[in-house]
């Protein structure tokens, strides 16, 4: 169904290996993601689900094949202006440590849009920057006590919450979540999920989740497996 | 800007262990450059113990040995030059200036040393320093003494203390010079060569207190300090002398000349060449020194790298949340800098 215009994501006969390898880690013939889908990709480690999102956020290029991501071709792009796609277009949520222990969690969210003027020009949309970051912070259930705490004193679970916070401000297309609750308890993680979905439909953004865990593959509109033995063709969207 | 602000917050953050690897550096290399500085002084104020003096000579003996008891005041001469072989070396055409010196005595576990006003005046030492009163004058009359910085400071003397000199070396009651003592005329500047550590005393001083002694004890004529003063106080024998040469190219000449000496059997030693093949012997100590200076360095560096691993994850994680905000490769090279210059290492 790709006549919804441009995908945000387009991959295209895709191939990842090291240099030196000799058999390819990803090999994906197609996948396609238009705005706000979300997608959920499973695979055990050494699946290659890294270096699909290290593709994604441009950190590496591919061997074979094309990254597109909203018409843009990041192989075409300078290692610079790669990451300045990045700064504008994308949000990251690690699996942890997201934070930076020294800045307060106001501080870590609003960060995101020193080195994105896109972003700082979109969240100033509405108010400033400070008041976007901490009504951000408000929906994701983080009480206002917290916002000018210091990260080290929020729990793992409000920690992962800024973190969504962080990669929601100023509204990027895509957002790539490397699994987000593999450090957080089946009730966390079940509220965490509910709370980023809510937020990353109503900020309208593309979602990449990846996680080992197929009990949580239900929530997605689509999900691929990736398989070290067996490299994925996705389904075209 | 935010990469500023960024280094600052991470400097606060890590204040502690930021200043205890600052001080650990410090502490590294001051020991470093402490311990090369002694090694190098060591040596430089060693060779430069004597300076200007182009001559030492003394009764025959090996070259070390003689440096060591008219320099360092280590060990004793062998034998004796009679007076009159010293006044006619002194007279020799080529030769500037002589001073004798006159060993044997103590005081309290110093060395006494006789010689003449000549030595204040021609003795050099390190960069051809000469010698300075800290307080008080020359001696200019037999029972004068004038005290090194040491002997001064850790006798507690001062100036007009009334000192009693010992035979020998030993500090045993009979063999003190009691009866006749000497008085601090003078206290010199210290040198950090053995003159700090001598009592300087005239040549006629030690003739004085020896004249009622024979082979090394008292003999039952005794002459009190007033009565020894109206014999003729010119020592029949001196234990050594420094010489300076008018031309310096004549060393050799003359030191030949003196060590062939018809009269008595003599040695003149270079000091500076002496000097130098002595250090040559005690080298091991200062390889050791190297060595020590090279384990504090060596240390240093260890705790350095073991500061940077345990921060490497840290760093890396935040490395990786920056780039994945967006900061470019030159944003993180710069914080890296910025937190460096800010007392900090990456």
């Amino acid at each position: 169904m790709s006549g919804s215009g441009e995908p945000v994501v387009h991959l295209d006969r895709v191939r990842f290996r090291w240099p030196g390898q000799e058999v390819d880690i990803l090999a994906i013939d197609e996948l396609r993601l238009c705005a706000g889908e979300h997608l959920f990709v499973r695979g055990a480690s050494g699946s290659g689900k890294t270096s699909l999102l290290n593709l994604l956020s441009g950190i590496h290029t591919p061997t074979e094949g094309e990254v597109r991501l909203l018409g843009t071709d990041l192989a075409s792009l300078s290692l610079s202006k790669r990451d300045q796609f990045r700064a504008d277009h994308l949000g990251v949520v690690f699996q942890q440590f997201n934070l930076l222990p020294y800045l307060t969690t106001l501080e870590n969210v609003t960060l995101a849009c020193g080195f994105s003027r896109r972003k700082a020009s979109r969240s100033k949309e509405t108010s400033d920057v400070a008041a976007t970051a901490r009504k951000l912070l408000s929906a994701l259930n983080l009480a206002e006590d917290k916002h000018s705490a210091p990260v080290a004193e929020l729990s793992v679970g409000q920690q992962q919450r800024v973190a969504v916070a962080r990669a929601l401000i100023g509204r990027p297309e895509i957002v790539i979540a490397d699994e987000p609750t593999s450090a957080l308890d089946a009730d966390n993680r079940d509220r965490f999920l509910e709370l980023l979905f809510r937020e990353v439909e109503a900020h309208g953004c593309t979602l990449v989740f990846v996680s080992h865990d197929p009990a949580l593959a239900g929530r997605f509109s689509r999900s691929i497996e990736l398989d070290a033995a067996e490299p994925a063709s996705g389904v075209s969207a | 800007m935010t990469l500023l602000r960024i280094a600052l917050k991470s400097a606060r953050f890590r204040r502690t262990s930021l200043l205890l690897t600052v001080f650990s550096i410090a502490i590294s290399v001051t020991l470093l450059l402490g311990v090369d500085m002694t090694r190098k002084e060591a040596k430089v104020s060693f060779l430069n113990t004597v300076s200007e003096t182009d001559l030492i000579v003394g009764a025959r003996s090996g070259p070390t040995n003689l440096l060591l008891y008219s320099v360092f005041r280590i060990g004793n001469a062998t034998n004796n030059v009679t007076w009159d072989t010293y006044e006619s070396i002194a007279e020799m055409d080529e030769v500037a200036w002589t001073v004798p010196i006159s060993l044997g005595d103590s005081h309290r576990g110093f060395r006494v040393m006789g010689t003449t006003g000549d030595y204040f005046e021609h003795y050099r030492y390190g960069d051809s320093q000469a010698l300075t009163m800290q307080e008080g004058v020359e001696f200019d009359e037999v029972f004068h003494a004038v005290l090194g910085a040491d002997v001064a400071d850790s006798l507690g003397y001062e100036m007009g203390q009334e000192i009693i000199l010992s035979h020998g070396l030993a500090s045993a009651d009979f063999a003190d010079h009691d009866d006749k003592p000497f008085t601090v005329v003078g206290i010199l500047e210290r040198t950090g060569t053995p003159v700090d550590r001598t009592v300087h005393v005239s040549l006629a001083g030690i003739e004085a207190i020896h004249l009622d002694w024979q082979g090394g004890a008292r003999s039952s004529l005794t002459l009190d300090a007033e009565e020894v003063l109206k014999f003729d106080l010119t020592p029949t024998q001196i234990t050594a002398f420094m010489m300076g040469l008018e031309n310096r190219a004549t060393t050799f000449r003359v030191q030949r000349e003196i060590n062939e000496f018809d009269g008595e059997p003599m040695s003149a030693i270079i000091p500076g060449a002496t000097l130098s093949e002595f250090w040559r012997t005690i080298a091991p100590f200062e390889q050791v020194l190297f060595v020590i200076s090279g384990f504090v360095l060596v240390a240093g560096l260890l705790g350095m790298l073991t500061t940077i691993l345990s921060t490497l994850n840290e760093r890396r994680r935040e490395i990786a949340v920056l780039r994945s905000i967006g900061a470019r490769g030159v944003h993180v090279v710069l914080l890296i800098v910025l937190r460096w210059l800010l007392g900090g290492r990456d």
